[in-house]
């Protein structure tokens, strides 16, 4: 058996957002770049499945799309345990951009099992996943919380308004999964980092596909408000600073 | 001149720095309060391939050069600074001494288990009354056919009642005077190896150190280091590579107490604004960058020496002086910014504070770097 585990390439959850000519462009000036952190989790989840599976899961890949700049974020996946890795050499657009690049590539050498975290934390589209699983035709469940394996079954469960939702699969198939596959993500051990560069990096050259979106303006959210503290014996400056002030009132 | 970190460098970095700000951050104020030995963080350190990143791969360790100890040392050590001791101590006094001056034999038998982290290693050279002045050992090692009898007492002993392996210096020739000091891998279950109680330290509480008392322990003889009279020369060249990593530890101390100021006189107010609105805030914290800055350097320099095969004794001097006495400043004024929720535990520099005073003081004072850089100063 064979997982395959889509990772992208984002900027540091902590980053502080700039955009650049005239609002249409993120600023990657000075940025450290991380893989998505529920793709992190989701490889974390494919690792110890390996672990478990006494040999029947014989190799973990990871795939991103993106130019050679992605390539150490990829090399912290194979630092932390992914056995090898293909980079699709190109710009990832949009989500059908790179949905279909995948779709190319896995296409030629299919995997078991595809794992892709439910948003990347930069764009947070919540499309790659779906749209790849229709690109191979093959099914996909979404939200997907935790995932095991016992023969050629596998339990999925997610997490529903109110509950909990157990379902059945057979592979093949696509998991995008949520927080809660693993508690946290894999730290690289010093053997890990010195195998990473060991192990193979592909590079696939890409097909041409056209992006289906436009950007027109980014907008940062408005500055959080300044708190204003009130002396609570003051009720007539609350009700005045709501009224005049907050407009709510 | 390249200030660039390499991918792995920054891979190793970060691995600290997660390991450190998830895990250690958790229990760090409970084991210093109880005093209590970290093992599980040392097993899972182990398991990251932290105990021996810097030995050779063929001697099972990770094969890390030392700017990579370095960052992961000032990672570690920004939050628990007895862990950044363990590691340093079994690293780059113990496991350091024993590849770069060890037999093949001894690396076999003592250095692979180390630097796996299957055991642990400590450094005997101290003793109540031979501190700073190591040339006056107490502790013999007695000549005998096939072997050494060892008596005397070890004081201050980092990683004593854990540790496996002893690297224990101790005087053969007491005419000869340092020429005559041997330096020994001795087996902790060795028979009449006693230890002394477990010190209540002002600070790194949770590393563990005691005495320890050697009465006629039998040590082969080819568990010597090294020539016959090798002993001082091999205590002080490990010493120049262990400096390394307690201005390593001195550096987390000095920025881990550096990033919780900044973060609290942006959140704290007073006289209607976030202290570090006040000039007088902000110049401290200007003053703490500078340093912590000043000290990183130094510290990346003697490592980038190190692993370019150059001489850096002098260097490592300079950076463990340099970055303990300013931990010590930095830690001060971190308390301070802190106002009163800095004098208790919670907040943590009060516990930098105190740790930051032993970097003054073990595996060499800042006094003594003093003199280890002005005789080198002042050589011909």
């Amino acid at each position: 058996m064979k997982i395959l585990v889509c990772i992208s390439n984002v900027p540091d959850t902590t980053t502080k957002i700039k955009f650049v000519d005239n609002n249409t462009k993120f600023d990657t000036n000075g940025i450290q770049w991380i893989i998505n952190p529920w793709d992190e989790l989701a490889l974390t989840r494919a690792l110890q499945l390996k672990e478990e599976s006494s040999g029947a899961i014989e190799k973990i890949t990871v795939i991103n799309v993106g130019l050679i700049d992605s390539e150490p974020t990829i090399r912290k996946a194979l630092a932390i345990g992914a056995d090898d890795a293909i980079r699709i050499n190109a710009e990832p657009l949009d989500a059908y951009s790179v949905a279909a690049q995948m779709a190319e590539v896995i296409k030629k050498d299919p995997y078991d099992i595809i794992m892709a975290g439910i948003e990347s934390s930069d764009y947070n589209g919540s499309l790659v996943g779906g749209m790849l699983a229709e690109f191979l035709d093959i099914p996909s469940v979404s939200s997907v919380s935790s995932l095991n394996i016992d023969g050629g079954n596998v339990e999925l469960s997610r997490e529903i308004s109110g509950g909990k939702e157990i379902l059945e699969t057979k592979v093949p198939f696509l998991a995008i999964v949520q927080k809660g596959i693993a508690i946290d993500p894999r730290i690289p051990s010093m053997r890990g980092i010195m195998m990473a560069r060991k192990k193979p990096l592909n590079v696939s050259e890409p097909i041409e596909v056209d992006s289906l979106t436009e950007y027109s303006v980014y907008e940062l959210p408005k500055p959080k408000a300044k708190c204003k503290m009130v002396d609570p014996e003051n009720v007539k400056e609350l009700i005045d600073l709501l009224h005049n002030e907050a407009k709510i009132i | 001149m390249n200030f660039e970190f390499t991918e792995e460098q920054l891979m190793i970095q970060q691995a600290a720095r997660d390991y450190a700000q998830r895990e250690l951050i958790k229990d760090v104020i409970e084991r210093d309060t109880k005093a209590e030995f970290p093992t599980e963080h040392v097993k899972n350190l182990t398991e990251l391939g932290f105990m021996g990143m810097v030995v050779d791969t063929k001697y099972n360790g990770g094969g890390m050069d030392t700017i990579s100890y370095v960052l992961a040392l000032e990672e570690i050590s920004k939050v628990d600074s007895s862990l950044g001791v363990i590691i340093s101590v079994n690293n780059s006094l113990v496991c350091y001494g024993i590849e770069e001056f060890g037999t093949e034999e001894q690396k076999e038998k003592y250095l692979k288990p180390l630097a796996s982290g299957e055991k642990l290693g400590a450094f005997l050279l101290s003793e109540p009354e031979a501190g700073s002045d190591a040339t006056h050992q107490r502790t013999t090692a007695e000549e005998k056919d096939d072997h050494y009898l060892l008596n005397g007492t070890k004081n201050w002993t980092t990683n004593a009642k854990c540790a496996s392996t002893y690297l224990v210096i101790a005087q053969t020739h007491p005419e000869k005077k340092h020429r005559g000091i041997n330096a020994f891998l001795v087996d902790k279950d060795s028979s009449g190896i006693s230890l002394g109680p477990h010190e209540n330290k002002m600070g790194m509480r949770s590393s563990d150190t005691h005495s320890v008392m050697f009465t006629d322990v039998k040590v082969p003889k080819e568990n010597r280091i090294g020539e016959d009279g090798f002993g001082f020369k091999f205590a002080m060249k490990t010493l120049d590579a262990g400096r390394i990593g307690i201005a390593s530890q001195a550096l987390g101390i000095a920025s881990g107490a550096m990033e919780r100021s900044i973060q609290y006189s942006k959140e704290r107010k007073a006289f209607g604004t976030e202290i570090a609105n006040h000039q007088i805030i902000a110049f401290k914290l200007s003053d703490m960058a500078v340093k912590v800055e000043n000290a990183r350097n130094l510290c990346l320099k003697s490592a980038w020496l190190k692993d370019n095969n150059q001489p850096y004794g002098l260097m490592s001097a300079m950076a463990k002086q340099y970055a303990a006495d300013i931990a010590m400043e930095v830690t001060t004024e971190a308390v301070q910014i802190h106002g009163g929720y800095g004098y208790v535990k919670e907040y943590h520099v009060e516990r930098l504070m105190r740790e930051a005073k032993l970097t003054q003081i073990y595996e060499g004072t800042s006094e003594i770097q003093k003199i280890v850089i002005s005789r080198a100063l002042l050589r011909d």
